[in-house]
């Protein structure tokens, strides 16, 4: 399993926001996207989860371009946005249940219990402080599980901790033959992490 | 198959757990109907006139109140992203919405109009009519609104928007729905009124879902 990335360019709104932008990921690595706001992190995760069409260049799951066979790469990869995706009104469990019949279904309690939600587990998210849901958003990579992970700030505002329990899921999870592309601010310090700097590819014409 | 019954049994758990939906277009139909028999005047003939239009202008704006959050609620949590994901194609995703709109906020519209049919002195044939009339012309409520919806996801105070490019539409339905009411009052055939609101339904269910598709993926862009 490997994901390429060719001479992506990404156009907001008339404004170049990064070009001729290329990376590849096989399994068993972590791809640490990294750059200043506005560099264009979240919208290149959102290019690899479809989200957004480039305005050039091509994604590519096992050498086959994903807009051939968007299908075929839907089932692979478990996008986490910077929003939560939770309803308040529903509580940790039912929300990861609905997520988890809706893309796959498997053992959401192993996802809260992996999570160290438990004890949360049924009360409504809406009570919930934001590193809470956060993990709850989190869990969803264990109860709906996918070899590519695109994690769009998966650790702000988590606490030292849990941040370390993160880690240690993404490392079980790469071991494991999985492989992810994530972005942060922090430096997670992940030794099989390698890094894509999106600092400087803004193409000539930028602003 | 699965998957779109669990996502319209979701948006309807969401619509009772939060409550507010359900109440508050009920309630906004109830008070904008009854303003009519204040407004107009206690005379029985007047209103027995008006009554089928009055209904159907109600429903229509109740519906109104509704639809910007058939796709706004999901849209701000960043569900709506994690739903155009999933491997149910986004036409079927935006009909389970569609579907639970219309469970939601216009089936309750249709089973309190007998009561208020009766406040605007509509004789029995023309309640049957009225309820007849919804229940096949409303669908075409929550689809065509569920375009506009789309449309107007991304922007803030959407709502004034979406109501002037989903009302013009609602037209066609509107005078239908009206004359079928009207002709079962006069004792005359509805048939061919049921049938046009029928068509109407059925022909925004094929275009409309893919419609709202198109608007939801531009919108996630």
């Amino acid at each position: 399993m490997s994901l390429t990335a060719t001479n992506l360019r990404c156009i907001r709104q008339d404004r170049l926001i990064f070009n001729g932008l290329g990376f590849s990921l096989k399994v068993g690595e972590i791809l640490w996207v990294q750059g200043r706001n506005g560099a264009g992190k979240s919208s290149l995760l959102r290019m690899v989860a479809g989200l957004l069409k480039p305005a050039l260049g091509e994604i590519k799951w096992n050498g086959i371009s994903v807009k051939d066979d968007p299908d075929g790469f839907q089932d692979q990869f478990r996008y986490i946005g910077h929003q939560e995706a939770l309803k308040p009104v529903l509580t940790a469990r039912e929300n990861l249940q609905f997520w988890a019949d809706f893309s796959g279904n498997h053992d959401v309690s192993a996802a809260l219990k992996e999570f160290d939600l438990e004890k949360i587990a049924d009360s409504p998210v809406g009570i919930m402080s934001a590193g809470q849901k956060k993990r709850t958003n989190l869990a969803r990579l264990i109860s709906s599980p996918a070899p590519l992970w695109v994690l769009d700030e998966p650790v702000s505002s988590l606490d030292t901790h849990y941040i370390d329990l993160f880690k240690r899921q993404l490392e079980k999870h790469v071991a494991a033959g999985g492989m992810a592309l994530l972005a942060t601010h922090q430096d997670l310090n992940l030794p099989s992490s390698r890094k894509l700097d999106l600092d400087g590819t803004r193409g000539q014409n930028s602003e | 198959m699965n998957k779109f019954a669990n996502l319209v049994l979701r948006d309807i758990r969401l619509a009772v757990r939060q409550g507010s939906a359900f109440t508050m277009t009920l309630s906004f139909f109830v008070v904008a109907v009854t303003l009519y028999p204040l407004g107009v005047g206690p005379e029985l003939n007047i209103l027995a006139r008006i009554g089928p239009g009055v209904l159907w202008v109600g429903a229509l704006l109740s519906c109104l109140l509704t639809l910007d959050r058939i796709f706004q609620a999901d849209f701000e949590d960043g569900s709506l992203d994690q739903l155009m994901l999933g491997s149910l194609p986004v036409e079927l995703m935006a009909l389970a919405k569609i579907i639970a709109h219309w469970l939601t906020s216009v089936v309750p519209l249709i089973l309190i109009t007998p009561i208020l049919a009766v406040s605007l002195n509509m004789p029995a044939d023309g309640i049957w009519a009225m309820m007849l009339a919804l229940l096949v012309g409303s669908p075409v409520l929550s689809l065509i609104g569920a375009v506009g919806a789309g449309l107007t996801v991304g922007m803030r105070r959407g709502g004034v928007l979406l109501s002037l490019l989903v009302l013009p539409l609602y037209i066609p339905v509107l005078i239908f729905g009206v004359a079928a009411v009207e002709a079962a009052i006069a004792v005359l055939p509805m048939g061919p009124h049921i049938l046009l609101l029928a068509g109407f339904s059925l022909g925004a269910l094929v275009v409309c879902p893919v419609a709202a598709a198109a608007a939801l993926r531009l919108a996630v862009e």
